[in-house]
């Protein structure tokens, strides 16, 4: 009875392992080698530890599959009484004792230079947010928010009819803006998150460090050859985790100076935009843009929200209302919701463009039109509240 | 009523003999009998089984291809926490408080639990504390969707169901820290003479050390979950750097609880183990003194290898080498144990009744489970693999081959005691070999996905890791579905099927052997003669 259910078993596994074995693209299998000199030298350990590991299950497992073989009860095997042998139990201590030491040398080899931040050519400071990563060049002067491509945006949306094939190995691994840094430098990273913690992760560089609010921690890589590296937020971050991926390119020096100077003269593009009076139609087809890659993902594609989690933007009070109480909640905010603020995170022209977008669409035909000017306004307004208080404080003579 | 009044005890003897269970539905809610109270929480975590495991298929269909196909991402994350409490808390933990109360007392020759009714509301509490924690997912604002681990500021954002979660938490605290003081007050207090430490089932030492390390543990939890508490509601700041605080304190204080959890979660499996491989090898246990001081030796080192689940969040560089230093160690014990089980194989007479299949099927793929671990603790490489599948592959070996196999074979090889009847043979081998290839096609593919660069608790993925999960899928539908076999064969168990002998199993040994099948509703009333022959070493 007991062969009868064994055999059955073989068979099954057998019929189920062939189209496996048949089929073409398995290849997703291994840990990358990577393209740092700390990433190879983490390959090697794993892969020694890895085949360490084989040794050791194939040998536990070889004797008892021959002693199952050997010693059944059916084969008329007959129990001997042996139950103890210091000798042998000293043996199977020392032993893997032994080979965790020889292991544990190089390991700590490798994490003490992983941990050495020392002599760093330039620093990026990296800001998790929900969801969307913030790179700020410490020593140009060049910083932005890096997220989600568009298109894969739209395509991971419940219901979404869009064809994944088009996106190949990239889906979700695709951003607007990427990192760009120089090859051969010594790049030192400082993680830090505004709102819950996060994780950098570029597999090919073997970095992975938890952003923490409130904390920095350090990281560096110095990347060997050009090309495009893919990561994702490693860390459980709410709801679009799985959609805040990270693409590195690293360039050759040259083409990394020409990138830093079309960076800055975009910078001055933008300030020009903040200062210019828009048309309504500009405001209305750029804040579409905008909302799909910063709101959508709460407030959903036809601005309907989720009820009992994300308010609806179509109808909504606030989007139909005060034009001054609607900038003011998408410049700030609304505490202890998940709703956060875009003062910092967008310009002035962005969040006119947005909010003229908000009240113009999902049925809210209010017609109305916000001005860079009226968000720079605001600001300021905003700036000197603050300002006033600790001025108050002296005038009274509290301090 | 003391132990030591055991003379008196056989004075009484027949006044006792037909003191049987109270009729109707009120038995079970008002029984102190700590055979009930084991049946009470081996069905609780049957059912939670099948909760925990729906979860568990919502997510594999998820998963099944990419893109977003069934469930929102939010309530994504609320079934993979979900999942991992209801099976943490609600299955593992109560199955093995549940053999604990069935087998210790028999084991060590004791009427019963040295506290009836604090037994009794220990399993009370459960039922109620999961109720509540699965309403939370009826609520406005949903379950809790940060993680079972809780990190803040994450569990912060969650609604007002936060406050419900806690409040559940505790009260399975509650109810697993009266547990394992009843277990240490009945093992230390309620054997007969000659039943010393030294000569008592291996099972009974696990539980012993399981149950001091839930004391120890299930405390500190509950203190680091009232902090989250008083941090959300009160506008305390204990993990909150505006504030002062750190976030990162909270994992320190939650793995000082969750890694000891882990070896709460696999002792009582070593201890069921240890039990069954001698008996089909129909030769004793090897290494009984090695063994004791192996779990202890793990017990120990449990509460000095916390961090290594933080090796990213950036600790000191003497901290990252201490943390690796010492998880390695935990694989010398761990190694000891694994070669004392197949050294009892080893020239043993063996045959492989389910019970055996389990325990062999636990020793191979819980050996695959804990190398990989061996590899996680290799700091540099653990900084790729943390956080992704592969984590998600090894804990899963661990404890799904591991664990849930050993409560299998626990069933298998004391259901004939529990009901007096024989299972289906054929068909528990049948579920054997079933749930060993589906749980392998199950779980050994996310070994490849993970090193390959999928995160874990992600609901969608990019398109090279379709194929390998598409795969998982099938297994864990294959698995899922074929557990209906085990409550099949359960069922048909409890319901009649051939008698079996006290002694139920011919290498069998120990105490719990000598009694009649099924068990008589009190056993060792009066305290066994204990001698070379009722003695498992």
């Amino acid at each position: 009875m007991r062969s009868d259910v064994s055999r059955w078993m073989l068979l099954a596994v057998f019929l189920l392992a062939l189209p496996f074995g048949a089929s073409a693209d398995w290849g997703a299998l291994n840990m990358p080698v990577g393209v740092t000199e700390i990433s190879k030298e983490v390959y090697t350990l794993h892969m020694r530890i890895f085949y360490i590991c084989c040794v050791i299950g194939a040998l536990v497992f070889a004797v008892m599959i021959y002693s199952m073989y050997a010693h059944r009860k059916s084969k008329g095997a007959v129990a001997s009484d042996f139950h103890e042998s210091t000798t042998v139990e000293i043996v199977w201590t020392i032993v893997p004792l032994i080979i965790l030491i020889a292991m544990s040398i190089p390991a700590a080899k490798v994490l003490v230079k992983m941990e050495d931040f020392s002599d760093s050519d330039m620093t990026i400071g990296v800001t998790g947010y929900q969801w969307r990563w913030h790179y700020s060049y410490l020593d140009e002067g060049i910083e932005f928010y890096s997220q989600l491509d568009r298109e894969h945006n739209a395509a991971r949306q419940e219901g979404a009819d869009i064809d994944l094939e088009q996106f190949g190995d990239i889906y979700l691994r695709e951003v607007d803006n990427p990192l760009v840094v120089p090859v051969g430098k010594k790049i030192r990273f400082l993680h830090t998150a505004a709102d819950v913690i996060h994780s950098w992760w570029v597999p090919d560089l073997s970095v992975k460090k938890d952003a923490i609010p409130g904390f920095i921690n350090e990281n560096w890589a110095r990347i060997d050859e050009p090309g495009t590296y893919r990561g994702k937020c490693a860390e459980l971050c709410g709801r679009d985790h799985g959609f805040m991926p990270i693409v590195v390119i690293a360039l050759e020096q040259d083409d990394y100076d020409k990138w830093v100077v079309e960076q800055q003269s975009a910078v001055e593009q933008a300030s020009l935009d903040d200062d210019r009076d828009w048309q309504h139609q500009e405001l209305v087809a750029t804040g579409e843009k905008i909302y799909q890659s910063n709101c959508m993902s709460c407030h959903q594609k036809e601005g309907q929200g989720i009820p009992g989690m994300f308010p609806a933007i179509g109808g909504s009070h606030i989007a139909t209302g005060n034009i001054d109480t609607h900038i003011e909640t998408v410049l700030n905010g609304v505490t202890e919701s998940a709703m956060q603020g875009f003062s910092g995170k967008l310009s002035d022209a962005e969040l006119a463009a947005v909010i003229t977008y908000q009240r113009n669409a999902f049925g809210n035909e209010t017609g109305d039109s916000v001005q860079p000017s009226q968000l720079k306004a605001m600001r300021q307004g905003q700036q000197q509240t603050l300002l006033t208080q600790p001025q108050l404080a002296t005038d009274t003579g509290v301090n | 009523m003391s132990y030591s009044d055991n003379t008196h005890g056989e004075a009484h003897h027949g006044e006792h003999d037909d003191h049987g269970p109270a009729p109707g539905l009120m038995r079970w809610v008002t029984t102190t009998n700590h055979k009930d109270i084991g049946t009470l929480y081996l069905w609780f975590s049957l059912l939670m089984f099948f909760i925990g495991g729906g979860m568990a298929l919502i997510i594999r269909a998820e998963l099944g291809a990419p893109g977003i196909q069934f469930v929102d991402p939010m309530f994504f994350n609320s079934m993979t926490t979900m999942h991992a409490i209801v099976m943490i808390f609600g299955v593992v933990m109560p199955a093995f408080v549940g053999l604990a109360n069935w087998m210790i007392p028999m084991m060590i020759g004791a009427p019963d639990m040295a506290l009836p009714r604090l037994n009794n509301w220990s399993f009370w509490i459960m039922p109620f504390a999961f109720t509540i924690m699965l309403s939370t997912l009826f609520m406005d604002s949903g379950g809790p969707a940060g993680g079972w681990t809780l990190y803040p500021p994450l569990v912060l954002q969650m609604g007002d169901s936060f406050a419900f979660v806690i409040f559940a938490i505790h009260f399975m605290g509650i109810s697993s820290v009266m547990g394992s003081i009843n277990i240490v007050a009945t093992i230390f207090n309620m054997r007969p003479p000659g039943m010393t430490l030294m000569h008592m089932p291996m099972f009974v030492w696990t539980w012993l050390i399981t149950a001091f390390l839930l004391v120890a543990t299930i405390p500190v939890f509950a203190g680091a979950v009232t902090m989250l508490l008083t941090d959300r509601f009160f506008d305390t700041s204990f993990f909150s750097a505006a504030g002062g605080g750190d976030p990162v304190m909270f994992q320190h204080i939650f793995w000082f609880f969750g890694h000891p959890e882990v070896y709460i979660l696999i002792l009582p499996a070593f201890g069921i183990v240890s039990s069954i491989i001698p008996t089909f090898a129909r030769k004793p246990l090897f290494g009984y003194d090695s063994m004791v001081y192996a779990t202890a030796s793990i017990a120990f080192l449990s509460f000095i290898v916390w961090a290594h689940h933080m090796f990213t969040t950036g600790m000191p560089l003497a901290a990252e080498l201490f943390f690796m230093f010492s998880t390695m160690m935990i694989s010398v014990p761990t190694g000891v144990k694994v070669f004392n089980w197949v050294s009892t194989m080893w020239r043993g007479s063996m045959s492989f009744e389910t019970p055996m299949l389990f325990a062999i099927g636990f020793v191979i793929m819980f050996t695959i489970g804990g190398l990989s671990g061996l590899m996680l603790a290799i700091t540099p490489a653990d900084i790729q693999y943390h956080d992704t599948y592969f984590v998600v592959a090894h804990f899963h070996y661990v404890l799904v081959p591991g664990a849930i196999y050993s409560l299998m074979a626990a069933t298998y090889y004391w259901i004939p005691k529990w009901t007096g009847n024989m299972y289906d043979e054929t068909l528990g081998k049948w579920h054997f070999w079933i749930s060993t290839i589906f749980v392998n096609v199950l779980f050994f593919p996310m070994h490849f996905v993970g090193l390959a660069g999928m995160p874990r608790r992600i609901p969608d993925y990019s398109l090279q890791f379709a194929d390998w999960n598409f795969v998982a899928t099938i297994g864990a539908f294959g698995f899922g579905f074929s557990q209906l076999l085990f409550v099949y064969i359960i069922v048909k168990c409890v319901k009649g099927g051939k008698k079996a002998t006290g002694e139920v199993w011919e290498g069998a040994r120990g105490l719990e052997w000598t009694v009649d099948s099924p068990a008589p509703y009190h056993t060792f009333e009066t305290a066994p003669v204990i001698n070379e022959s009722t003695l498992t070493r």
